[in-house]
């Protein structure tokens, strides 16, 4: 890795790297909770999606839902992470009003799911983040703070959810790599269908962990943690806002506190929420109610075999295969819709075309409207179409772009617009050597300044056939027609 | 009358079955002397109303096949009643009424039982006097102002004051056994995971299990055979094939093997407990058993493991009473000033005292030294039991160190009162079924009662002992009624 690629806080003559470490928690997609029946539908009614159970009401029990082991283990092999054929749920005491048993149900000793990795592709190459562990735990409630002056107000529809929390190892060195992390680890999950990864309704968010050292040190400094930050761009902001504090105090012969903060998105900073000395205990011990969960190989064999292919493996196929550039491939996998998407359309079509027009002119109309490609107003068969019209010389990749101006708003298939807006090419040979003829006459001072060597007069011709035309006529049998006559 | 609530539990059934008697009759027979009774304080919540007239209607059109037909039957304050108020013997939970029932007592309703109330018990089933009650002491049939033990003080009490035919308790440390000896009647704890726990409120996850108390073995087994199923709500419940314990019931016990085990001699042993549990040996050799000493090399560190393991679940299992969702709640400037009220206005001082040793032995910093080490002697003992049991069926102790003893002799000290259970804890440790019967008197006339520890998911073979014991032993209670009014 080139130095100058390398994120680093300068202060005076000192550079410091920072290191950073993830616990993503994710909400496993699933209908029911992880030890409760209720549903887990996101914005539904206050607690409307609410058993006795996750209500903690006298003597009720947790009775594990075999859907979020599933789903962990699935996690975990995507993660090439080891399973743990025994893990153990653990009680986390502590008290809060949206925490209704007075404990969280979690793993703390005996995860089920041990170290793995994950490959980033970064500009100059790819970095294999280590997976600490992954465990499942239950969500709590929410406590509303800002609707009656007076009360505080508790939802518990998300209370007893199932949550993954996966942490990473100290392995992250940047914003940007932090960026890349969340969306490899999103992709993947999404490809397993195990967490929609939607940032938005809290679906995934993470405790960010943030420490930095003079390059050269191989002593971790001290670290702070950032509870709680639910996008991308805040954890980078928060990131970055911490680094920097951090340098600061360093620079000035202070020391860094371990302690947990919070970021205020709307100061952009970061602030002490309590320190470690203030730390909870919170009096781990093994969940009496619920025996150790013990997986047989036979569960897990079967999960493997239920493990479609991932990013990094089609990424593989698509440049061995399609012959598609690392580069272009990473960006057709890393969601899986549009990997769908791009597959569809390369069915029964050129893979070069489609991977420029997706790549290009659909995710500029997408991100233009802020759709996801599952919304996409053109559809992978219409764009297949499309391709297939420029291919065979119906259309010229100009008036291509025309006709999937239309297809994105009409949603039509493109051979009827085509039809309806008389855009097909023109290709007769005999048509277009008329019209060159007539642009040749009409211009004789212009073919005089041609012959005499002002071989840049040759797109003038272009574009007086192709207005004449309205774009239509082929452009090849243009060019070669004009190169004829002219020479 | 007085013949209906001298009856046994099975002669009643028979009694309905052949339409001898109505279950009108019987219900309204125990209704009557509970309403006489009431100095006992067996009672927290009555449904006496609601009793007869679902009497009337099993007169009605009742199923006779039922296994308890139109029986009414009261139980522990710790089983959740769907639309009764249900207490766990605190104030925490005075004003609670769950729109839900336990798997336990909802199978006693499925085989036709009839709800008469909600009995006393010491306040979340921790104590072994039934005094810590927020509902106030109960007091034993055997004699006045005498405790009935705990913490299934009221369900041991109605039974032996013949308020109920029979009944149900739960059993964390010796709660079914204990009030059993000191009232002269039969109480069985069923081996972990046999009883659902599902709705039965909490007081340490991995020792609580429900059982019968009834006033002899034909009926505990009657009552077993009801309440023992496999429950998918209870994680820790175990599908293993269940016996006709009733109907199985055999007085032939010729040939089994009975440890006696050594460390149950403990120091300052009363010498009554001690010639009880001798003629106990004697009788079983009478009826063909073979005696076998043994060795429990751990009995020692049980009470201790027990004082650390069940209080520090408990400690978690009572945070969800915190004045949020339900019960007793007394308001304070926050959140936090809202938490301390409540929990110290909620709770009374032995639950708080379990709550702190509880909360201290999880600590960190004291995790290894007391609750890891506990759990790991709790090993030590289980393997003790497996070890005995390679040469013996059954093992024969006192259920208790002691008699029953008098209202606020031992509350001041609760080490003593802890020692009470000290015959009882390691079967709960363990896992396995006990049972408690009446074997004899002390000096003042009141019960003793010995234990027979079995092996676990055998709980025939123990109910078969204690059935031929209990034939030879014909204890009898001659209680004088001085409470009645």
């Amino acid at each position: 890795m080139s130095k100058n690629k390398e994120y680093l806080i300068k202060r005076g003559n000192s550079e410091y790297e920072v290191i950073i470490g993830l616990e993503v928690h994710a909400q496993v997609l699933s209908k029911s909770k992880l030890f409760s029946d209720s549903p887990t539908n996101f914005g539904a009614e206050p607690n409307t999606q609410v058993s006795l159970v996750d209500a903690a009401f006298p003597g009720m029990l947790p009775v594990i839902n075999e859907f979020c082991i599933k789903q962990a283990v699935k996690t975990g092999i995507g993660l090439n992470a080891a399973i743990n054929k025994k893990s153990i749920f653990d009680r986390k005491n502590y008290f809060y009003a949206d925490l209704p048993q007075g404990y969280q149900i979690s793993q703390y000793k005996d995860p089920i799911v041990g170290e793995g990795s994950i490959l980033l592709d970064l500009p100059e190459g790819e970095k294999k983040v280590g997976i600490e562990r992954l465990h499942l735990e239950q969500d709590a409630g929410k406590s509303i703070h800002d609707i009656d002056p007076q009360n505080t107000l508790v939802d518990l529809n998300r209370s007893g959810v199932a949550l993954m929390e996966i942490v990473s190892k100290p392995d992250l060195r940047s914003p940007e790599e932090v960026n890349l992390y969340i969306k490899k680890l999103r992709s993947i999950m999404r490809y397993l269908g195990t967490c929609d990864g939607n940032m938005q309704e809290g679906s995934l968010r993470a405790d960010v962990n943030v420490s930095i050292r003079k390059i050269g040190d191989k002593k971790l400094g001290t670290r702070c943690e950032i509870k709680n930050v639910n996008s991308i761009k805040f954890m980078q902001m928060a990131i970055e806002y911490e680094a920097n504090r951090q340098a600061d105090i360093l620079e000035e012969g202070g020391s860094i506190d371990q302690e947990t903060r919070l970021f205020d998105t709307k100061k952009n900073e970061t602030r002490s929420m309590r320190s470690k000395e203030d730390a909870h205990d919170y009096r781990y011990f093994p969940d009496p109610d619920l025996l150790p969960l013990e997986l047989t190989d036979g569960f897990i064999s079967k999960i493997k075999k239920e493990i479609p292919e991932l990013p990094d493996e089609k990424k593989k196929r698509f440049v061995d295969k399609f012959k598609l550039t690392p580069y272009e491939a990473n960006i057709l996998v890393s969601d899986i819709d549009t990997s769908k998407y791009f597959e569809d359309v390369i069915k029964n079509s050129d893979i070069k075309l489609a991977t420029n027009w997706i790549t290009g002119e659909l995710f500029a109309l997408l991100n233009d409207r802020n759709l996801e490609i599952s919304q996409s107003p053109i559809s992978s068969k219409n764009l297949s179409s499309l391709i297939n019209l420029i291919k065979d010389g119906t259309i010229s990749g100009k008036i291509a772009k025309t006709v999937f101006e239309i297809m994105a708003n009409e949603s039509k298939d493109p051979k009827s617009i085509i039809d309806e807006k008389g855009l097909k090419q023109q290709s007769d040979p005999k048509e277009i050597e008329k019209i060159v003829d007539d642009v040749i006459k009409e211009n004789p001072k212009n073919v005089e300044l041609f012959k005499t060597g002002k071989d840049k007069l040759f797109g003038f011709f272009v574009g007086q056939v192709m207005k004449k035309t309205d774009g239509k006529a082929n452009p090849k049998l243009v060019n070669d027609i004009l190169k004829k006559k002219l020479n | 009358m007085s013949d209906i609530i001298n009856l046994t539990l099975s002669a009643l059934i028979d009694k309905i079955k052949k339409k001898e008697l109505s279950s009108q009759e019987i219900t309204k027979a125990f209704i009557a002397r509970a309403e006489k009774s009431k100095d006992l304080n067996t009672y927290i919540t009555t449904d006496f109303e609601n009793a007869i007239e679902k009497a009337k209607k099993f007169d009605e059109k009742g199923n006779f096949d039922y296994k308890l037909p139109g029986v009414p039957l009261a139980v522990k304050d710790l089983f959740c009643t769907d639309n009764l108020k249900t207490t766990a013997g605190s104030k925490i939970l005075s004003n609670f009424i769950p729109s839900y029932e336990s798997t336990v007592t909802q199978h006693l309703w499925d085989e036709g039982a009839i709800l008469l109330g909600k009995l006393n018990c010491d306040e979340f089933a921790m104590g072994s006097s039934n005094e810590t009650s927020f509902f106030g002491n109960v007091e034993s049939p055997v004699g006045k102002k005498v405790v009935p033990g705990g913490s299934s003080g009221g369900s041991a009490s109605a039974l032996a004051a013949k308020l109920t035919p029979a009944t149900i308790g739960t059993d964390t440390g010796g709660s079914i056994r204990q009030p059993a000896s000191f009232t002269g009647t039969v109480g069985l704890k069923p081996t972990y995971g046999s009883c659902s726990r599902y709705g039965i409120v909490a007081f340490a996850s991995s020792l609580d299990q429900a059982g019968p108390m009834t006033q002899d073995v034909s009926d505990a087994a009657l009552m077993l055979d009801v309440i023992s199923k496999y429950d998918t709500k209870d994680s820790t419940s175990v599908n293993f094939k269940r016996g006709d314990y009733f109907k199985s019931l055999s007085s032939n016990i010729k040939g089994k093997k009975i440890g006696i085990p050594k460390e149950y001699r403990v120091d300052g042993m009363p010498k009554e407990i001690e010639s009880l549990w001798q003629d106990g040996i004697t009788l079983l050799k009478n009826l063909g058993a073979k005696i076998i000493d043994i060795s429990l090399p751990h009995t020692t560190y049980a009470l201790p493991a027990y004082y650390i393991v069940a209080p520090a679940e408990a400690s978690s299992n009572l945070a969800r009473y915190d004045g949020v969702k339900y019960g007793y709640r007394s308001e304070g400037e926050n959140l936090i000033s809202m938490y301390e009220n409540t929990r110290s206005e909620g709770f009374g001082d032995e639950v708080k005292r379990r709550i702190m040793i509880g909360t201290y032995v999880l600590s960190s910093g004291y995790y290894d030294a007391y609750y890891l080490k506990a759990q790991k002697i709790r090993r030590l003992i289980k393997n003790d039991f497996d070890e005995a049991y390679k040469s013996v069926d059954a093992i024969l102790t006192p259920s208790t160190p002691s008699s029953a003893f008098k209202i606020g002799d031992k509350t001041d000290d609760p080490v003593s009162m802890y020692l009470n259970d000290i015959f009882t804890v390691p079967v709960n440790l363990s896992g396995l079924p006990a049972i408690s019967i009446p074997a004899g008197k002390d000096k003042n006339n009141y019960p003793l009662g010995l234990q027979l520890i079995g092996k676990a998911f055998e709980e025939q073979n123990l109910l078969n002992i204690s059935y031929s014991m209990e034939k030879e032993l014909s204890f009898k209670n001659n209680l004088q009624d001085w409470w009645i009014k």
